[in-house]
């Protein structure tokens, strides 16, 4: 197990390598940088912008640029933000917090919703809650993330219950402990509503499939032929199985998260990490791009490792071979 | 056809087929061009189709009033209608000139009403553009853009994944590690970040490719990754090893007998990811990094709608998003129909 853990990582970095010189290498190809834009300023001078020039590199060849790069890379020195005057890592470190609260308490909210309806709908199969849920979970599944923000945004904002968008309320400094936290909470509530809903509805499907194979199995026609109630049939024999196999989910799912966080931070007005990198791609803040794109790599990364470690806790046949079981 | 037995397919062809045909024949459907500008009537409301006059008459033949406007204590538009004069829906009324299928130039379109009266059937946007004819138009980018991109997606994805899975060893190692790298950057980022390695306003032809080749650049990993599984235990069974001993070519093999058994997936499996190309390109438009204005597409026709205080003076303009809706469910219900007739042990 904990060789497979290395195993993976020790893929990883390289593999990050490769990514940040090929995004690195598309950045640049880009014509024009953000200096091209500063030199529209008249109040900014030639000498001003060539001594930022001259202090990153930006006028030596990409390779060396990257390299460049690199270096302060060792240092856990990610560059400077042009766009906010401030070293990126600082930029990035104000947001991430922002992006990991909003993606774990969809995540939370996700599978706390999800398994009871999958479950419920495995048990009343074809009956009218199964069939009220399925066309639930249809409907949502095909609901585009944006639109789904339009539409809850205009909702709040007719019934005035919940604030639109943004993380704070502009008289957040003066709530006391739990004021603050509360008001943190009402803003969260649309961005994860947003997120979550479609990948509630694609978890129970899951669920309920699952959950209806197990009750298939001819060791469940078995405790049932024994007389064993049917709450513990289900509930301690095939929801047992059932579940196992969504772990493996749960690390495809990072990136659908994390993908549609960053749209629905855009929409929601949600400072984190998605919003950032719009921002950032559209003022061609070349470091600051470089410096969010290795972030999230890296927030997959360590997600995904987390449902590795998860799914050889829950399956022993991972331990062993080390490979991953579809 | 199996498929026509199932309620839910059929009621997907339906959809599918409605929304394709009305984006083929967009210009002759929709009453005016996309482009059609009418500043005096910004944000006009969807226009009512009327049977009965004032005078309490019916009209076989729906027909509608003009509009007029006055300000409101806010300085907003108040439209309201002309009664003093009906217009009639025309069948075949000229209008906009175009060229039908690119083939010869008419002006007739389907339906119309005479000046100065407008049919705005689903309202107008900022600058007095018929929304319903911008969405027939939209769903040629929007449409389209799903299916192009799927297929290079998948045409990569088979040949990577198949070459991978049949020749293993060190070529699966290596393809096998390009394939995790593009796994490891959550896709929305990877897609921000390659539209930044291009201008930002560059030619409606040219940002129609670009969306096609960055969706299907992020998209081929996964799919090979499957396709590979498949062909890896596809390539032990008998009858490769008896095409190879008959001297068939590797080529020949992967294309004409393993990748034909692997068309049920990848059937449904085409049909399933389209829904994702299409919200992906309205994502772009939506951010204004897809297709520009005045070239509609339905992701940037929502654009409008990024301002809920416009949500709520002109709710038309979320109708767009109800089209995005439709498609999706449509193209979703046809690949669970699709799933359940090849591969019913994958049944949800």
């Amino acid at each position: 197990m904990i060789s497979y853990i290395v195993k993976r990582f020790a893929i990883a970095i390289p593999l990050l390598f490769i990514i940040s010189f090929i995004t690195f290498l598309f950045i640049n190809l880009t014509p024009g940088n953000y200096f091209d834009r500063l030199r529209l300023n008249p109040q900014i001078s030639e000498e001003t912008i060539q001594k930022y020039v001259k202090l990153y590199q930006l006028d030596k060849p990409v390779v060396v640029q990257y390299f460049a790069w690199l270096r302060r890379l060792l240092h856990l020195d990610l560059g400077f933000s042009f766009t906010y005057n401030i070293p990126v890592t600082k930029v990035i470190s104000s947001r991430i917090f922002n992006t990991l609260l909003l993606t774990i308490s969809s995540f939370l909210f996700t599978w706390i919703v999800a398994i009871p309806l999958g479950i419920i709908a495995a048990v009343k199969v074809d009956r009218f809650w199964d069939k009220f849920i399925s066309c639930l979970c249809y409907c949502f599944l095909s609901l585009p993330t944006f639109f789904l923000a339009f539409l809850l945004l205009y909702f709040s904002f007719l019934t005035r219950i919940l604030p639109l968008g943004g993380m704070i309320s502009p008289d957040f400094e003066e709530f006391n402990f739990w004021g603050k936290i509360f008001d943190l909470f009402r803003h969260l509530i649309i961005p994860t509503l947003v997120i979550s809903l479609g990948a509630i509805a694609s978890l129970v499907r899951i669920t309920r499939g699952n959950l209806l194979e197990v009750l298939r199995v001819n060791y469940i026609l078995a405790l049932r032929a024994r007389g064993i109630s049917e709450k513990r049939v289900i509930y301690i024999h095939a929801l047992r199985s059932a579940i196992n196999p969504l772990i493996t989910i749960f690390g495809y799912q990072i990136s659908g998260l994390l993908s549609g966080a960053a749209l629905t931070e855009i929409i929601c007005n949600w400072p984190g990490l998605g919003s950032l990198m719009l921002q950032a791609v559209r003022s061609q803040d070349l470091y600051l791009v470089m410096g969010t794109m290795l972030i999230s790599s890296l927030m997959l990364i360590v997600g995904n490792l987390i449902a590795d470690i998860l799914l050889g806790i829950s399956d022993p046949r991972m331990r062993l071979s080390g490979e991953k079981i579809g | 056809m199996n498929i026509l037995k199932d309620k839910r397919g059929v009621f997907a062809i339906l959809i599918l087929g409605g929304l394709y045909f009305m984006a083929i024949f967009a210009d002759f459907i929709s009453p005016y061009h996309y482009a059609h500008e009418e500043r005096l009537f910004s944000y006009a409301p969807p226009t009512r189709l009327h049977f009965v006059d004032e005078d309490g008459n019916f009209h076989i033949v729906p027909f509608v009033y003009a509009y007029k406007w006055k300000l409101d204590e806010y300085k907003r538009r108040i439209y309201y209608e002309d009664k003093s004069q009906i217009y009639k829906l025309k069948l075949f009324a000229p209008g906009d000139e175009y060229k039908f299928l690119g083939l010869f130039k008419t002006d007739i379109h389907l339906f119309g009403v005479d000046e100065p009266a407008k049919i705005y059937l689903f309202g107008a946007d900022s600058r007095g553009r018929d929304l319903f004819t911008r969405i027939l138009y939209g769903a040629r980018i929007s449409l389209s853009i799903g299916i192009i991109a799927v297929l290079i997606t998948f045409t990569l994805g088979l040949l990577i994944g198949g070459i991978s899975g049949y020749f293993g060893g060190v070529v699966d190692t290596i393809l096998m590690r390009v394939v995790e790298m593009f796994m490891l950057i959550p896709g929305f980022y990877l897609l921000l970040a390659l539209r930044a390695s291009f201008p930002p306003e560059i030619g409606t032809v040219k940002i129609y490719f670009l969306i096609v080749v960055i969706l299907s650049f992020i998209g081929w990993a996964g799919l090979a990754r499957v396709i590979r599984g498949i062909v890896l235990s596809l390539k032990e069974k008998e009858y490769i090893l008896s095409a190879r001993a008959v001297g068939c070519s590797h080529l020949r093999i992967i294309l004409k007998h393993i990748l034909p058994n692997t068309a049920s997936y990848t059937l449904v499996a085409i049909t399933l990811s389209i829904p994702g190309y299409i919200l992906g390109e309205s994502a772009l438009s939506l951010l204004g990094l897809g297709i520009q204005d005045p070239v509609p597409s339905w992701g940037n026709l929502l654009t409008d709608a990024m301002s809920i205080v416009r949500i709520k003076f002109y709710p038309w303009i979320l109708i767009p998003g109800f089209f995005i809706f439709l498609t999706v469910m449509a193209f979703n219900m046809l690949g669970d129909t699709l799933r359940d007739i090849y591969d019913p042990k994958r049944r949800l």
